[in-house]
């Protein structure tokens, strides 16, 4: 049943690939969309090749895990730990969420002026650059689980003897679980989406600012191994967040299994 | 399992009347409600739809504040939840996020007793209510008559002075409603403790209860407290015979004279969830 299922996903992907090889090397002119200037997928493997023998794939990697994790960490117990109080107090709600609510729309590029003036050092700023990537859908989802937790298990709780402190770590987070691994496996996916913004402000090494820097220099094939680079870190990482997340939830893969 | 016989759980309402909703809407659920139940008595309340039977179970479980009057157990205020007085609501509480046997566990976990120890109780009691092989399940995997034995084993475990049901059976399919039933007076036999079962189900109450009191409309006032002699342990033959058929008559006519309106239903912890508005998760 999952080699089935891998298959078509496999295609896919192969599919896509077919269709940038072709349109890249005809140049294909569809309009609205050009493939003129577009590197061809041989082009970006072999720019590909060429950077990891340069030497510096790990650098850029190691540079940019660090910060995606940094950030990621920070927004992961900020979010929760905010998430988690809003969620339970209209007092907390009323007085927190809505300057958290102003903050949100702001996209991560226009923080790097402030993010550069606010922090001592330029890795903070970019740590707190894929801060913001991650803090939202974190606290967000922390605050739609807990709102969602039936108040007849609550109830339950303190019938059975539960104070705050239990109701809170036997009943609110783990019923706002499901909820939170979600917001946390969005979050994940975001910080990355962030990066590229977060080392424009970089001197030297991460992959965003391979990308960027590529860009600057017209070296398209490089960028597309950037991106390329960005996506799949980004799919494991959030892959990696979702095989957690049901290691911490047994309960809720058997539901409806019985 | 020891067979406990608490001498507690003595029950007195006075002059209670609880308010529910707010501003505009508020409205008084049950009004100026007396009565005494003794201790280890299992009384039924049985009433309309939204007549405040619920309501009144959800004060005596300390989740509701009446307005005015004064509820004790024992001679002692009600004043918050306790796991003296535990309650079953109509659907199970189970946490979907631990096991039978935990779930169960759950309120000696609350009071402080050692893994080892409750799990054992736990089991003990599991045992009770005839559920042995089910203690690894998630409660997810049970059905709803397991489901609330699960509930009752876990409410048992406290030794509460007064079990609280709201209309523990009134989602189960007519077989396992009487077999629960049995199963009900079987544990209580064994755990004595003063039960209130809200029911509007005449049979129900009939089968199960040593008194009956039955609330009128809302606002609830207890309209008739009928006694049953019936003799113990029942079996559902009891419900065939003359005087069962007689009681059920008259508790049909109370309620039948009540029943002018429909009104939504109430439940323990107040009125039926006002749902929070859609939030975007992004």
């Amino acid at each position: 049943m999952l080699a089935s299922r891998w298959i078509p996903r496999i295609f896919s992907l192969l599919l896509c690939l077919l269709f940038w090889q072709l349109a890249a090397s005809n140049h294909w002119n569809l309009w609205l969309v050009t493939f003129i200037n577009v590197p061809t997928p041989l082009a970006v493997v072999q720019a590909a090749v060429g950077l990891v023998d340069s030497g510096r794939l790990m650098q850029h990697l190691s540079a940019s895990l660090s910060r995606v994790f940094a950030g990621y960490l920070a927004a992961l117990l900020i979010g929760v730990g905010l998430g988690v109080i809003i969620g339970r107090s209209r007092w907390a709600e009323d007085l927190l969420l809505p300057p958290l609510e102003v903050l949100r729309p702001i996209p991560a590029v226009a923080w790097i002026p402030l993010a550069i003036l606010m922090f001592p050092s330029s890795e903070l700023s970019m740590v707190f650059i894929t801060f913001t990537g991650a803090l939202f859908p974190i606290l967000l989802n922390t605050v739609h689980g807990v709102e969602a937790v039936d108040p007849r298990l609550i109830a339950s709780a303190r019938s059975l003897g539960a104070g705050r402190r239990a109701i809170l770590l036997e009943v609110i987070l783990p019923g706002a679980a499901p909820s939170i691994i979600t917001g946390l496996a969005i979050g994940m996916g975001t910080s990355w989406f962030c990066l590229v913004t977060a080392e424009m402000i970089s001197g030297q090494f991460g992959i965003g600012y391979y990308t960027w820097e590529s860009y600057t220099i017209q070296n398209y094939a490089d960028i597309v191994v950037g991106m390329l680079l960005i996506g799949l870190l980004g799919m494991g990482s959030s892959l990696l967040v979702k095989r957690l997340g049901h290691l911490f939830t047994p309960w809720h893969r058997t539901r409806g299994k019985a | 399992m020891n067979v406990a016989t608490h001498p507690a759980g003595r029950v007195d309402i006075s002059g209670i009347t609880i308010a529910l909703g707010e501003g505009q809407n508020a409205f008084r659920a049950v009004q100026a409600l007396d009565c005494q139940v003794e201790s280890g008595q299992f009384v039924c309340i049985l009433g309309p739809s939204g007549c405040g039977k619920s309501t009144l179970l959800g004060a005596l479980a300390g989740h509701l504040q009446p307005v005015e009057g004064s509820l004790k157990v024992d001679g002692l205020p009600v004043q918050g939840p306790s796991p003296q007085r535990g309650i079953v609501f109509q659907q199970h509480t189970l946490f979907p996020w631990r096991s039978v046997r935990e779930n169960v566990a759950f309120g000696l976990k609350m009071n402080g007793v050692g893994k080892a120890e409750r799990l054992a109780a736990a089991d003990e009691m599991l045992a009770l209510v005839g559920l042995e092989g089910f203690a690894g399940h998630w409660p997810d995997q049970l059905s709803g008559g397991m489901q609330q034995r699960v509930e009752i084993a876990r409410v048992l475990i406290n030794r509460p002075r007064l079990l609280l049901m709201d209309e523990p059976f009134g989602a189960l399919d007519a077989l396992t409603r009487m077999k629960m039933q049995e199963l009900l007076l079987d544990i209580w036999t064994r755990i004595r403790t003063t039960v209130v079962f809200v029911t509007h189900d005449i049979d129900e109450a009939l089968f199960l209860a040593d008194r009956i009191l039955v609330m009128s409309s809302r606002p609830g006032r207890f309209i008739e407290d009928l006694q049953l002699d019936f003799p113990r342990p029942r079996s559902t033959e009891l419900v065939t015979r003359p005087e069962f058929s007689r009681l059920k008559r008259h508790c049909l006519e109370l309620l039948h004279h009540e029943d002018g309106r429909q009104l939504p239903r109430l439940n323990p912890l107040g009125l039926p969830n006002d749902h929070h508005g859609l939030r975007l998760a992004l």
